[in-house]
């Protein structure tokens, strides 16, 4: 043990007392095993617990890289048979033909995009629109509780819309259609037989799905927006409307946008909804009245019922095509909102 | 070794901690340079500096707490009565035990108070739970809070004061019955009658232990240390008793910093 | 005020008002969509409902009492898969998570997140019921499970950093090993919002009906065991709402108010649980 050179032991200083009532410390005989123990050679204590607790959560983090990419594979290696007979040529083929063996994913990438599209014309407008009556209009005390009810919306199952939609919505745009023909039947997107079923209605229900999302998202993004940059707007006399239009939303521009592809990425791979009111026809047509498919909705059908190992492959080689372009675009949304704001986990 | 005033006189008073030729650096900032230093068994020991001058940084490599820091690179020896704690086959764990710390800003957990200071002992392996009673409220007598608690010790931690809460966390440290307890600024937090208490505490806690205490506030130092050592960016310039240092520094820098001249 | 003043001022309270019908009508859908439900199931919603059997094909009556059983006993094994992946794989991201691995898992749940349903359903079915040769619990709750994975991982690595460092150093510096520290500080501070996580997680695969079309499949009676097909909530009201009988779109009608109270119950409480213990951000 080394000792200091010698030093003068100093002189106290003084500090005021303060009373604070305690009583005199007590002895300090050790009370815990192996006080004051040497360092080296004081290992009772097992030094691969962290490592293994460290590599055992590691191991489960990796399961999740894992488990994508056997879906991948899996979603590959199935539909071999498929790719095999008809090449790229799936992909731009418009023959669904379970009988002679004809497949092409068209018809359904058509009905996918096309339903998703109008989703995305109608809720677009309506999703934003509610986000900014939310986050420019309401003080908190409405706001936050609108908020959490149409975040509730996110949660109703798939089949209870589609419920609703069965026998709410087709009825009703049986009526509709048939109002829409009568007067502007000429025009090909309003032709053909209107039964309700079919390309519209399944645009409208989805609509109504996913407009929660934009207006969650939307919202977060623009109450992100620094007030700095409405103080600056309305002290150049802008009035709160301009100060939103011209400021505000093209500020949160790029997050707007990411909550219209993630809500994009949740219209593409609804199945259950889209099914109970598309019609289930792989068909490309101009109307919008008219029946048509989408590739989940095809999977939800046909799977249980293929036969025959090119039928069943030509179906997973639909889920390829589906998980394709489903990452790309929550890709893209991912890219556009986390230049905003970090996205709650929980909520998408 | 210069930064050693030795001066002429009798006691010798054996070193806790000894530490030579300490370097830290992070990548390619160099935090502390060439410090030696012995800390007095049983005294308490200030390190003053202007921000930035490694204090902190050196209170930390005395219980290994800156391995967590990633990239850092620690070179020199410190040693725990004469073992050196950066000995690869130390475990950080049992130098804890012994070298405990309290940090500025109190961080009880989200706990009752009981299973606060009960923490370091459980996790040292004590179960029987007539000695955890026994530690806790010896440890809690020590740190000054045992009257104000005893009725409430299920009640939540986070419950007490912004004082309180910092002598529970001194009693936590002691709970594991420490041989040196390191505080990093512990009452720069509190209000004055907090900090006189906690300052009086440091008086009484070194007659069982050795106290090393780093304070920005340099009359604090003066008040409570037998010993300081003053950083100035990264390097240690001058140490010794207290009273000589304050009224008769030998380090021109030294005198520089203590008269406000800087800082 | 100019003329030109008075047409802004105009414009502003004419968009207004279109944005406070906007958001009128979001929150009218909902409204609409509880009543209409609400009134339609309520009805049918009896003793009889939960505790019996489906009757024989074309027979009114009977109920799903086999449907909320199966869906129960699929959460229970989407548990399985999913809480242990989600919870630890958090754990993992949040205390030691830097560098490549990291991002690649947090890139990978992102991904899983966004498959859509269906395709975990292939994935499921190649896996888990072709080799086996039939349909199983097992295959759906596999199915359940992995897409319980995202959530459960995201929020309890995202609790997890919430909690300060300042109570790692403390633990730390107390001489607790790494792991001691997470398991016993760290962890339960975080409990309340990994939990809540869990459970949304739980909430939004119990109304899955995508994946269990071809992993459970469905089943008139009780199923046994593990092995065999079982019918669920979701899938019944499916099977039976684009089905001809109308004493089936009742019974449908009658699940999904079921279903939606369990489901949305789940939600609100979870979100509750979420804003007592830090909450997510303003718009919990």
């Amino acid at each position: 043990m080394e000792t200091l050179s010698p030093v003068v032991p100093p002189r106290r200083p003084s500090v005021p007392r303060l009373a604070i009532g305690r009583t005199a410390a007590t002895s300090l005989t050790p009370v815990l095993a192996g006080r004051g123990e040497r360092l080296l050679g004081s290992s009772r204590r097992r030094r691969w617990a962290d490592p293994i607790f460290r590599t055992t959560s590691l191991a489960f983090a990796l399961t999740v890289i894992a488990m994508t990419a056997v879906i991948a594979s899996v979603l590959f290696l199935r539909s071999a048979p498929a790719r095999a007979a008809f090449g790229w040529g799936f992909l731009t083929s418009s023959t669904w033909d379970p009988v002679f063996e004809h497949f092409g994913v068209l018809p359904f990438v058509w009905g996918t995009l096309a339903s998703s599209a109008i989703a995305l014309l109608l809720a677009l407008p309506l999703g934003l629109g509610a986000a900014i009556c939310l986050s420019e209009l309401l003080p908190t005390r409405w706001s936050d509780p609108a908020a959490f009810l149409i975040e509730l919306l996110v949660a109703v199952p798939s089949v209870v819309y589609g419920l609703v939609g069965v026998f709410v919505l087709v009825p009703l745009m049986r009526n509709i259609e048939g109002i829409l023909q009568s007067t502007l039947g000429f025009l090909p997107i309003f032709a053909g037989p209107a039964y309700g079923i079919g390309l519209l209605t399944a645009g409208i229900l989805l609509a109504v799905m996913i407009v929660p999302f934009v207006v969650t998202i939307s919202r977060e993004v623009l109450l992100a927006v620094p007030r700095a940059q409405r103080d600056a707007a309305l002290a150049l006399g802008a009035t709160r409307w301009e100060t939103v239009r011209h400021v505000v939303v093209p500020y949160a521009r790029s997050g707007i946008l990411g909550s219209v592809f993630l809500a994009l990425a949740r219209a593409l791979g609804e199945t259950m909804a889209v099914t109970m009111v598309i019609g289930n026809r792989p068909e490309i047509s101009a109307s919008l009245f008219a029946p048509a498919h989408t590739m989940a909705a095809v999977l939800a059908n046909e799977f249980t019922e293929a036969t025959g190992d090119v039928y069943l492959a030509a179906l997973v080689e639909v889920a390829l095509v589906l998980f394709v372009i489903t990452i790309v675009v929550n890709a893209l949304a991912r890219l556009l909102i986390l230049t905003v704001r970090a996205p709650d986990p929980a909520r998408v | 070794m210069d930064a050693t005033a030795p001066a002429p006189g009798s006691d010798v008073i054996p070193a806790k901690l000894s530490v030579q030729a300490l370097k830290v650096s992070y990548g390619d900032a160099v935090a502390l340079s060439d410090v030696n230093l012995e800390i007095p068994e049983h005294h308490v020991t200030a390190f003053i500096g202007p921000s930035g001058c490694g204090k902190s940084t050196f209170l930390r490599c005395l219980n290994r707490m800156n391995d967590h820091i990633p990239g850092v690179r620690i070179e020199g020896r410190v040693r725990l009565d004469g073992e050196d704690i950066y000995e690869p086959r130390v475990d950080p764990v049992a130098l804890r035990r012994r070298v405990g710390m309290v940090f500025q800003k109190s961080n009880p957990f989200p706990k009752s108070i009981f299973d606060n200071v009960a923490f370091g002992p459980r996790v040292h392996g004590c179960k029987d739970p007539v000695q955890l009673r026994e530690l806790v409220e010896r440890s809690l007598r020590q740190a000054a809070l045992w009257e104000e608690v005893q009725d409430r010790l299920d009640g939540s931690a986070l419950d007490l004061s912004g004082g309180q809460q910092q002598r529970l966390c001194i009693a936590r440290a002691l709970a594991v019955e420490p041989d040196v307890l390191l505080m990093d600024e512990p009452a720069s937090a509190l209000d004055p009658i907090a900090t006189a208490k906690i300052e009086e505490l440091i008086q009484e806690l070194k007659t069982h232990y050795t106290i090393a205490i780093v304070t920005h506030n340099m009359q604090q130092a003066a008040r409570v240390s037998d010993y300081t050592a003053y950083f100035y960016l990264g390097r240690l310039i001058e140490f010794g008793p207290t009273d000589q240092l304050f009224t008769n520094p030998s380090r021109p820098e030294t005198e520089d910093y203590i008269t406000g001249r800087f800082g | 005020m100019t003329a030109h003043d008075l047409r802004r001022r105009q414009v502003e309270r004419l968009m207004f008002a279109a944005t406070m019908l906007a958001a009128a009508t979001t929150l009218g859908v909902l409204f609409f969509l509880l009543g209409y439900i609400a009134w339609q199931g309520a009805t049918s919603v009896s003793w009889a409902f939960l505790t019996r059997l489906p009757a024989p094909v074309g027979e009114p009556g009977g109920g799903m009492a086999n449907a909320i059983v199966g869906s129960g006993k699929l959460l229970l094994i989407a548990g399985l898969v999913g809480i242990p992946v989600g919870f630890l794989g958090g754990v993992y991201l949040s205390e030691y998570g830097r560098g490549p691995i990291a991002f690649s898992v947090r890139y990978a749940a992102d991904v899983l997140n966004g498959v859509p349903s269906i395709v975990i359903g292939v994935t499921a079915y190649a896996l888990l019921v072709v080799p086996f040769k039939h349909f199983s619990t097992l295959a759906g709750g596999v199915a359940l499970g992995l897409m319980m994975i995202p959530v459960s991982l995201r929020t309890t690595e995202e609790f997890l950093r919430m909690v300060p460092d300042s109570l790692r150093e403390a633990s730390l510096a107390l001489g607790a090993p790494r792991w001691v520290t997470i398991v016993r500080v760290v962890i339960p501070a975080a409990m309340r919002g990994i939990l809540a996580g869990i459970l949304l997680s739980l909430a939004r695969v119990a109304g899955e009906t995508a994946p269990l079309l071809f992993t459970a499949f469905g089943n008139r009676f009780w199923s046994e065991g593990w092995l065999q097909p079982t019918a669920s909530l979701p899938v019944m009201i499916f099977t039976y709402a684009i089905a001809p009988y109308d004493d089936w779109h009742r019974q449908a009608w009658a699940g999904a108010l079921v279903l939606l109270t369990l489901v949305l119950g789940a939600n609100i409480l979870a979100r509750m649980v979420l804003v007592r213990s830090g909450g997510l951000g303003r718009s919990s």
